[in-house]
């Protein structure tokens, strides 16, 4: 399970990689090599590099990439994916049209 | 608010089970579902069902889902359907949006049946119009009767992999190849011969470098990979495919397990933590499906009845020894379909060389998908230089839990015995009537009807077939191997349909004698390539 | 392209057939299928252009989980094509970015 990160560890520098403009967040179309870069600018949580580019915030709210987004960052900060935590889960869990949400019917 | 007994959310076949167990023993029970069918993946599932006559085997999984809704039905259980649970603020509360208005409900219990997503693996093109997943092309033609594309690769060869490549083939697609990483074939060996056997080649070890094409897929290369899973250069093949295919694993879909709060492990994904009934670490919040673990879904029926169980005995409606005696079978069932070699604790063990029984597993059918002639005369299903006359030729080769074969033969020809796991045999000097029943209710379709002694010089093999155009007695052809390969000049003699076969044919096709162990699939003259 | 005929499903469940837009063409599909598959049977394989890069996409989960498959249906963006029914008249257009219009550069 997730555990927390040693900050002081050395992951050693961004050496850009041939995949690096793969799109990995389909919705948000963030790449991988700007994953990685965001661990190197200081970015260890799955919680941090999703505020900062936005990768599985779209649409789909990380149904597709979650999962590869964490192996990319645990690959980065040689750690295993299962050592990371996953970014807190937040409602709706699917699309819903803010006029709908508003429109909630009266409980008893 | 409207409050129920219980509250299902999902479904399918985890969340119908659950709901209706629940409704046996008189709670009253609502189900929430996003779709506007109800069933889940279970409509797409047109094989049949592996397992033992109480796991519902030899049925086609539409028609379980078909049966499960009638039974729903009759239980008054309350479907709401184009329903999305979009959150669980508190954990016996959950927020429901229907057509533009939020509503929420209340129950004494909730079973979280939310069921399993598709991983998907990014690479060059992965975004292109045409690259789907496997799920994708099921609900397209198994659904909607709409070809999901006409030359199909097929990335992954789990279960998921091969069922979904054999529907393509059935649905008038060509699979130009099924491909994985893994050196290994992921799923049971007997869907990969059934669709190795119609021509589909195999590449393990495989993975894709690339997709292309202007506005949709037009070509895929892919490329051998080596120990570490990096491609080999020089090894690049291109293939022209319309449609790339991902079924590359689930993952539990647990988020509303999450937000409810429920303790969460890692199990292919996060998975909440349960007890025997299936209850998280909330009281009165169970998970049963996928969602608590990515099994199939049989297995996942079975535990949406437990964690009913629990909900019902936690409040009231049954007691402790009630709901002990039918968990205890319930139970029983379960660990059935959890033996064998693709059992939980054996998944992606790559070091399994022989079976239970001390037979040496086929390494042709893990790496090619079709059994080696050579291999074949060992197992306990075939060995048929003992027979004379028709018999049975069972080419199952692996522990997995299935046995409607035994149940289909009247005359004793075939044995599984009690370990629902064990390797089917044909018994010597029974007598096989050729009535082909066995054949039709293979799951598998690892059955063949043999006969050596109808014709000298000649032999007949009867087939489970279930392609269109259904060939005709007299249409000539060719006779293909298991891996597909023309083989040898084949005439039809006979073809065989009957309710009993459910919708599985039966063609009889004469070959010249000595191709009796080799002929297993026919090909009509006109589309002989 | 649509199944004729099939080996084990003996018939899908289908409502009367409709005629519907897609960027002002006309075309024809099942009422109550998703929108998706008529697209699909038609041949239809673009469903958006994406924001940033431009680039087209399509059906992909077919479940209603990627949204990857959204476009302009009657004027509304973001419209899942894989789990709205379709109905007659309805426009469906291509989405670029978040509209139903390209924008600077699309």
């Amino acid at each position: 399970m997730a555990e927390y990160l040693d900050r002081s560890k050395d992951i050693g520098p961004y050496v850009p990689q041939e995949d690096d403009d793969r799109i990995v967040c389909r919705c948000e179309e963030i790449t991988k090599g700007e994953i990685r870069q965001a661990v190197h600018m200081g970015l260890w949580t799955m919680t941090e590099v999703k505020r900062m580019l936005r990768c599985g915030m779209g649409l789909c709210q990380g149904q597709t990439c979650t999962k590869n987004i964490k192996r990319i960052i645990a690959a980065e900060l040689q750690v295993s994916p299962a050592q990371l935590e996953e970014p807190t889960v937040r409602p709706p869990v699917r699309p819903v049209e803010m006029g709908v949400f508003g429109n909630e019917v009266e409980s008893l | 608010m409207k409050r129920y007994d219980l509250i299902v959310i999902g479904a399918g076949p985890a969340g119908l089970s659950a709901a209706i167990e629940a409704a046996k023993c008189g709670m009253q029970v609502g189900v929430f579902d996003e779709n506007a069918r109800p069933g889940g993946q279970l409509f797409k599932q047109i094989h049949k069902f592996f397992g033992s006559k109480e796991h519902k085997a030899k049925i086609r999984g539409f028609q379980i889902g078909y049966e499960l809704l009638e039974e729903a039905k009759k239980w008054q259980v309350d479907v709401h359907l184009n329903a999305v649970v979009m959150g669980i603020y508190e954990p016996l509360r959950i927020t429901v949006t229907e057509e533009d208005y939020i509503t929420s409900y209340a129950g004494d219990n909730i079973v979280i049946a939310t069921g399993a997503s598709e991983n998907m693996v990014p690479y060059d093109g992965w975004t292109l119009p045409g690259v789907i997943g496997a799920g994708a092309a099921q609900t397209l033609m198994n659904l909607h009767g709409v070809l999901p594309g006409k030359r199909v690769l097929m990335v992954g060869s789990g279960n998921v992999g091969l069922v979904v490549s054999f529907q393509l083939l059935q649905a008038g697609c060509e699979v130009a190849a099924v491909i994985d990483a893994a050196p290994r074939i992921g799923g049971y060996g007997v869907h990969a011969a059934k669709v190795a056997r119609t021509g589909v080649p195999f590449y393990l070890s495989h993975t894709i470098v690339k997709a292309e094409g202007n506005g949709k897929v037009e070509k895929v290369t892919i490329a051998q990979v080596d120990d570490h899973w990096q491609v080999v250069k020089g090894t690049e093949k291109e293939l022209e495919v319309d449609t790339i295919c991902m079924a590359v694993g689930l993952s539990p879909m647990s988020q509303l397990a999450r937000l409810a709060g429920c303790q969460m492990k890692e199990n292919g994904g996060l998975v909440p933590v349960c007890d025997a009934y299936g209850q998280t670490s909330l009281e009165g919040v169970f998970a049963a499906g996928d969602v608590a673990g990515i099994e199939e879904a049989s297995s996942a029926m079975i535990g949406g009845k437990i964690a009913a169980l629990g909900a019902a005995k936690r409040s009231g409606f049954l007691t402790e020894a009630e709901a002990e005696e039918k968990y205890k079978a319930y139970q029983a069932s379960l660990m059935q379909l959890r033996r064998g070699m693709f059992s939980h604790e054996n998944k992606g063990r790559t070091d399994l060389v022989k079976t239970d029984e001390g037979y040496p597993l086929s390494m042709s059918l893990l790496q090619k998908g079709y059994l080696d002639d050579a291999e074949v005369e060992q197992f306990p299903g075939v060995g048929t230089k003992k027979y004379i006359g028709i018999h049975p030729v069972i080419e199952c080769t692996q522990n997995i839990p299935c046995n409607p074969c035994q149940d289909a033969c009247h005359f004793g020809c075939i044995q599984v015995g009690n370990e629902i796991t064990a390797l089917p045999q044909v018994v010597q000097g029974s007598h096989c009537t050729n009535c082909g029943l066995c054949v039709a209710s293979c799951s598998g379709q690892a059955i063949f009807l043999v006969d050596e002694s109808s014709e000298p010089g000649f032999a007949t093999i009867t087939i489970p077939y279930e392609f269109l155009p259904l060939p005709q007695s007299g249409d000539k052809g060719m006779a293909l191997d298991r891996g597909g390969a023309p083989l040898c000049e084949a005439e039809v003699v006979r073809v065989r349909t009957s309710p009993a076969f459910d919708h599985t044919a039966l063609l009889t096709m004469r070959v010249p004698q000595e191709m009796s162990q080799k002929a297993r699939f026919f090909r009509r003259r006109e589309v002989v390539q | 392209m649509r199944i004729a005929e099939h080996p084990i499903i003996d018939s899908y469940q289908k409502g009367r057939k409709v005629k519907f837009t897609f960027d002002g063409q006309e075309m024809e599909g099942f009422e109550g299928e998703p929108i998706a598959a008529a697209l699909r049977a038609a041949g239809v394989m673009i469903h958006r252009y994406t924001q940033k890069r431009h680039e087209p996409r399509g059906i992909f989960c077919a479940i209603g989980r990627c949204t990857d498959c959204v476009m302009v249906v009657d004027g509304r963006p973001n419209i899942r094509t894989c789990m709205t029914p379709l109905k007659e008249g309805m426009r469906v257009e291509t989405q670029y970015g978040v509209q139903s219009e390209r924008g600077e550069g699309q």
